[in-house]
């Protein structure tokens, strides 16, 4: 490894941690809740509609955050194929963030629930009753989902990969609490 | 010099090997957390399978409660309401209201007099847009006292057994009450001469933030003709559907709105027992169903009448029931609306 360790910035890195928490638990009460019959399924499913909407949120405002300040780029002797599956998945990352509560809230909406979440706020509905939608985006919802859970894995394993083994700084750049380069220049 | 996998496997075995533990566990912990692992839990698949008769389930139609016709009107709140529930809908005023008339039966073609249970779906609008669903039935109370003795029982109506439902009964005490109901109870004639009651228990929170339980029961304002199984099966197998859309055509139908009050001490998490008949009730407004659609293309049949779907001021108690339910008509409503080409409009 040469030079000073690039990091993300303090804002993204906060945004990267807090989300990768709220997601996990969001695919652990989406699973959670559809299999149960227990007093506990109606407060799973208030948090899963109202973490999702939260989560829509803060996916475009990290979005943005990344489109201002970019990212560290990778090692350059990261082969051609891993550098293009890397860009190819935090594509699919973002693509899914921001999907999957826009489906949720969709599938609602074309189910003619009323959409209510803590507080008790209320959200409009974005699309009319359909069965047709409702069958489209409830499978969606699901399959995606299953897709953003094995995705994650992926993720998971490809940020040890670079920590464990090839030690080349890309895990560091999201862990690291301080850095030169980040903090000098930071948000 | 770029390594080889086998040699980087090599080097690097331990960190493999804590990637491979990391991803494992999670996935471990994701498949646990979905039931796939416990083949034992009480899902809403299995809750909403076991209705299904021998043949199979009624594709595209409600998995019980499946026989049944439409309904729009109105809720006259006459305000009283609001000193349990700072509900919109018990504001004073008169809110749209859509519904439906059923049978408990995974059978839509099922003949009315071979069906004990009757049901009244709910959908009252308050004027902010807040909505109140409710799905009530004509007994008094439950059969049982949690949702895996609801399954036990489901499986014990399926079960070839003879003796099957007198072990139940003797397992489970709490059942004598329906039981006498369902075998000694009358008939009515029609839909319009029934008694709906929520049987489960729901807190009602004031302005103040103070909160009540209660249940809830829609008393039919018209006279009520008892009449034996005999008869009603002399009338036809779809007589309710066609006495209501007659009864109606002709006149507005009429049911008080009542809400029953609980003292401290009453059963709320049981909605097998009932309330003693002292218990302070409060009429909150007048339900008047004004017009009658056929279920294929009337406006119910999209709708699933989730009692969790609650306004503000109304909110689920102890009852473990209305979290099942809410859990099993979700499941219910995803397979029926997957299947609506087997359950065309006309």
């Amino acid at each position: 490894m040469t030079g000073p360790v690039q990091t993300f910035t303090r804002l993204q890195r906060a945004l990267h941690w807090v989300m990768a928490a709220s997601i996990l638990a969001m695919l652990f009460i989406g699973v959670g809740m559809v299999s149960t019959v227990g007093p506990q399924y109606l407060s799973l499913i208030t948090t899963h509609k109202t973490l999702g909407i939260a989560l829509f949120v803060l996916a475009l405002v990290r979005l943005a955050v990344r489109a201002r300040s970019g990212a560290p780029p990778l090692p350059a002797d990261l082969p051609r194929p891993l550098q293009l599956a890397a860009a190819a998945s935090h594509y699919l990352l973002y693509a899914l963030m921001i999907a999957l509560p826009l489906i949720g809230w969709g599938m609602l909406s074309a189910s003619a629930y009323p959409i209510v979440l803590f507080g008790p706020v209320r959200l409009p509905a974005i699309l009319p009753q359909s069965d047709a939608l409702r069958t489209l985006l409830w499978h969606a919802h699901v399959y995606l989902a299953l897709a953003f859970f094995a995705l994650i894995l992926l993720h998971l394993a490809a940020a040890l990969f670079h920590g464990l083994v090839r030690r080349d700084g890309v895990l560091a750049s999201m862990t690291l609490a301080a850095n030169r380069r980040g903090d000098a220049s930071g948000p | 010099m770029r390594e080889t996998l086998a040699s980087s496997l090599r080097t690097h075995l331990g960190a493999y090997a804590t990637i491979g533990a990391v991803v494992t566990a999670l996935a471990g912990g994701f498949a646990y957390t979905a039931g796939w692992l416990s083949p034992g839990r009480l899902t809403p698949t299995k809750l909403v399978d076991a209705f299904a008769p021998p043949g199979g389930p009624a594709l595209g139609h409600r998995r019980n409660h499946a026989k049944g016709i439409c309904f729009t009107g109105v809720f006259e709140s006459n305000g009283q309401g609001s000193a349990s529930s700072r509900a919109a809908v018990f504001a004073p005023g008169t809110f749209p209201a859509l519904g439906r008339f059923n049978l408990g039966t995974a059978d839509p073609g099922a003949p009315d007099a071979t069906v004990r249970v009757r049901g009244l779906g709910l959908q009252i609008t308050a004027a902010n847009g807040e909505v109140w669903r409710s799905a009530m039935i004509d007994a008094p109370v439950f059969p049982v006292s949690t949702p895996q003795a609801f399954y036990d029982l489901l499986l014990v109506s399926r079960s070839k057994d003879p003796d099957a439902l007198k072990t139940f009964a003797a397992a489970h005490p709490e059942f004598a009450a329906f039981g006498a109901w369902a075998k000694n109870a009358p008939y009515t004639g029609s839909y319009a001469e029934e008694r709906y009651n929520s049987l489960n228990t729901f807190l009602l929170v004031a302005a103040s933030g103070a909160e009540r339980a209660a249940r809830w029961s829609f008393v039919p304002q018209g006279p009520v003709v008892p009449i034996s199984a005999a008869d009603l099966a002399a009338r036809g197998p779809d007589h309710l559907e066609k006495e209501i859309a007659e009864r109606v055509a002709k006149a507005p139908q009429r049911w008080t709105a009542q809400l029953t009050l609980a003292d401290p001490g009453d059963p709320t998490a049981d909605p097998s027992r009932a309330w003693p008949e002292t218990r302070a009730t409060v009429a909150v407004g007048t339900l008047v169903v004004e017009r009658i659609e056929a279920e294929p293309d009337g406006p119910c049949r999209d709708i699933n009448f989730d009692p969790t779907l609650l306004p503000d001021g109304i909110r689920v108690s102890d009852d473990p029931f209305p979290a099942a339910r809410s859990a099993a008509y979700a499941r219910s409503f995803d397979l029926r609306t997957a299947e609506a080409k087997h359950y065309p409009s006309r």
